[in-house]
């Protein structure tokens, strides 16, 4: 019998029923409530007279709609300046108070973006099955998690029952060996990979990364890379368990202490791929060939390199192909056969479940250091992921960089990435932003999303125009 | 939530590949406590020439005359054609939910996006799944003809045209079964109250660091 994924590990140890029908009830450690997607599934418990299966697994916090303004934001919920925002916030504080669910609320230091907060506080861990009505819930997939994405139905589902009733997915592994060239970054990797495998290439698959490249990448790299999975099409995105990640997760608020640590350290050294596991589905990319990736249009497979130019629609052979770059070029504003390097931006985004962790800052700010954002570039918003990114990078000067280079500091929340609360792009505006998607609208009525790196994002805003940051890494 | 057996009715185009939440539900309508009201906002970027707020009276607002959803051929439509990969992006349960109240009952796509299908379900809306052929042949038809519609047979698993022509789709049982009904998934689980208590027992004398720590 051939070995098991990781996958199939972890679905095996969350198994509570298999149905004669294919579906089965699989077990839920882990949910992370935030205010847009559970005031409907708290209503539901509310109307249905059900109380919450267990309110020891979930952990709440305001992100998406809290705003990024210190002004705005020194006024807790009461001080949201739009009433619907407002509104919802204040609805998550009350039902979190109405079903004993620990919240992390506005001005706390520990809340931030659910994705960035889970894994800090030791909330998501290694071998848990973590949901959050969230499609970026993959992320916590770097711990070693089998982490996803459900919708308000199931948020209800899963405070109620603990459960989801779920069919078994593919297993598909995305192999990446050798080693990145210096200024190219895990986002530049998970955006190489959909490049690749294109925005449904996972879809029905659980994406395991593996290789060396993943092997010697940090924790937040993962979680950058396995953030992404979604817009590969796969709900699940996941990385074995190794020291890298015992390291990361020793000491932190509610990870496991004492006999606890030594126990679960048991269950998590089991945590990977045997060596003989089957994979339905295997992608092979060599790491020395990916270069920084800029999108061009409104899907993030539409990317290619820095150094690369817009496609031309004339030379795409397939009808449907070809009319949805017509389509994205009309909307983005961009010309078949121009150079990435010649798109100017008006704004610059830097934060995002996907990039705003500490070594993302890190790095935009060892860009941006002694260095002014362009005149022609109106806006750069910085938006850390979390009060305790924030305080840390306060503690290590880079708000100062930032400040200093003309960028602007703001509050955790989920910000531009999708423009619901004050912070939104202009119409026909240019943004290079950090963030993981570039659909049309989703920055702002009218918007131009280009996705890039930290590193990327600050050399752009310094430009003016996209430029190769490895150029400006050895200048 | 309402259950599904047979609909009749006519066809509408979305004849674009990977169409996004996003598209469907714009991020300012995310904002409700509530479960309706969605269906006048769904597509509202094209389907307007405005900038789409929450509160707004959508009769009163400019329709884009070049959306085919705002065509009069298409109103009423019950059947929405669409093309690979559809409902991709965010998780928002608010893109089914836009597409149910606007009076859609189905979907016809060559391939629809994970958590999309899924919420779908929920949501008394059925995903069907054919060749992309097969969903090409149906564009080339409901274009040519005015008033075009399918008929959807879940029982039988059947697509009839309106010229007896039949077309097979899958669907899992167990979605199937709770769509004929009209049934809610938590109650169906909870009939498995026991069988979840056991399982937990069992995973805190192994997992003891998975519970009470964040109390």
């Amino acid at each position: 019998m051939a070995g098991k994924t990781l996958y199939d590990k972890l679905w095996d140890a969350h198994l509570v029923k298999q149905r004669d029908d294919g579906t089965a009830l699989i077990y839920i450690d882990r949910q992370l409530v935030h205010e847009v997607t559970s005031p409907q599934a708290f209503e539901g418990l509310r109307l249905a007279g059900r109380p919450l299966w267990r309110s020891d697994a979930n952990l709440a916090t305001p992100d998406h709609n809290v705003p990024s303004l210190k002004s705005e934001r020194d006024g807790g919920v009461a001080g949201i300046v739009e009433d619907i925002s407002r509104i919802q916030v204040q609805t998550l504080d009350d039902n979190c108070d109405e079903f004993g669910v620990t919240e992390f609320q506005i001005n706390d230091v520990r809340q931030g973006i659910v994705h960035v907060i889970g894994p800090e506080q030791g909330a998501t861990l290694p071998g848990m099955t973590v949901v959050c009505g969230d499609s970026h819930t993959a992320t916590h997939g770097a711990l070693g998690a089998l982490a996803h994405g459900i919708g308000t139905s199931e948020v209800e589902h899963a405070l109620a029952t603990q459960c989801l009733i779920q069919k078994k997915m593919k297993n598909m592994l995305v192999k990446v060996e050798g080693e990145l060239n210096p200024g190219v970054t895990p986002k530049d990797v998970i955006l190489a990979i959909i490049g690749e495998i294109g925005t449904a290439g996972g879809n029905g698959h659980a994406i395991e990364f593996g290789g060396s490249v993943f092997r010697n990448m940090s924790m937040e790299g993962r979680m950058t890379v396995c953030n992404m999975a979604i817009e590969g099409g796969a709900r699940v995105g996941m990385v074995a368990v190794d020291q890298t990640t015992l390291d990361y997760v020793e000491g932190r608020p509610f990870s496991p202490k004492g006999e606890d640590w030594d126990k679960a350290l048991e269950y998590w050294h089991t945590l990977h791929s045997d060596d003989d596991a089957v994979f339905d589905r295997v992608v092979e990319i060599d790491a020395a060939a990916i270069v920084p990736q800029v999108t061009w249009g409104n899907s993030p497979e539409m990317v290619t390199g820095v150094n690369g130019t817009v496609p031309k629609p004339d030379d795409i052979a397939d009808p449907s192909q070809k009319a949805a770059i017509e389509r994205a070029l009309d909307y983005m504003g961009l010309t078949g056969g121009m150079s990435i390097t010649d798109i100017k931006l008006d704004c610059v985004f830097i934060g995002s479940c996907t990039n705003s962790r500490i070594e993302d800052l890190r790095a935009a700010a060892s860009v941006a250091k002694g260095n002014k954002v362009a005149d022609t570039v109106k806006r750069v918003l910085v938006v850390p992921g979390s009060g305790l990114v924030k305080k840390m990078a306060e503690k290590e000067g880079l708000d100062k960089i930032f400040l200093d280079a003309g960028m602007e500091w703001r509050e955790p929340s989920c910000s531009m990435c999708l423009a619901m609360n004050s912070d939104k792009l202009g119409e026909g505006e240019h943004c290079a932003s950090t963030s993981n998607r570039n659909f049309e609208g989703r920055q702002g009525f009218g918007g131009r999303t280009h996705l890039v790196s930290p590193e990327m994002a600050a050399a752009a805003a310094i430009a003016g125009h996209f430029v190769d940051v490895r150029d400006v890494i050895n200048a | 939530m309402k259950s599904f057996t047979t609909v009749t009715g006519v066809v509408a185009p979305m004849d674009r590949a990977n169409v996004d939440t996003d598209m469907i539900m714009p991020k300012q309508f995310l904002k409700s406590i509530k479960r309706s009201g969605f269906g006048p906002f769904m597509f509202d970027e094209l389907r307007y020439l405005d900038v789409g707020k929450p509160d707004m009276d959508c009769s009163k607002r400019a329709k884009n005359p070049d959306f085919p959803l705002n065509f009069e051929r298409y109103q009423g439509a019950e059947i929405l054609l669409a093309r690979e990969n559809f409902g991709c992006g965010s998780s928002r349960e608010h893109a089914p939910w836009a597409i149910e109240d606007y009076g859609f009952r189905a979907m016809i796509a060559p391939s629809f996006a994970d958590i999309f299908f899924n919420n779908s379900f929920k949501n008394g809306l059925l995903p069907i799944v054919l060749d992309a052929a097969i969903v090409d042949e149906l564009f080339k038809e409901m274009y040519a003809t005015e008033g075009y519609q399918l008929t959807v047979d879940l029982e039988a698993q059947l697509i009839r045209k309106s010229n007896g022509d039949e077309i097979p789709f899958e669907v899992d049982a167990f979605r199937k079964h709770c769509l004929l009904n009209g049934l809610d998934d938590i109650g169906i689980t909870l009939q498995d109250a026991d069988a979840i208590r056991k399982f937990e027992k069992n995973w805190q004398q192994k997992s003891p660091w998975l519970f009470g720590a964040m109390q």
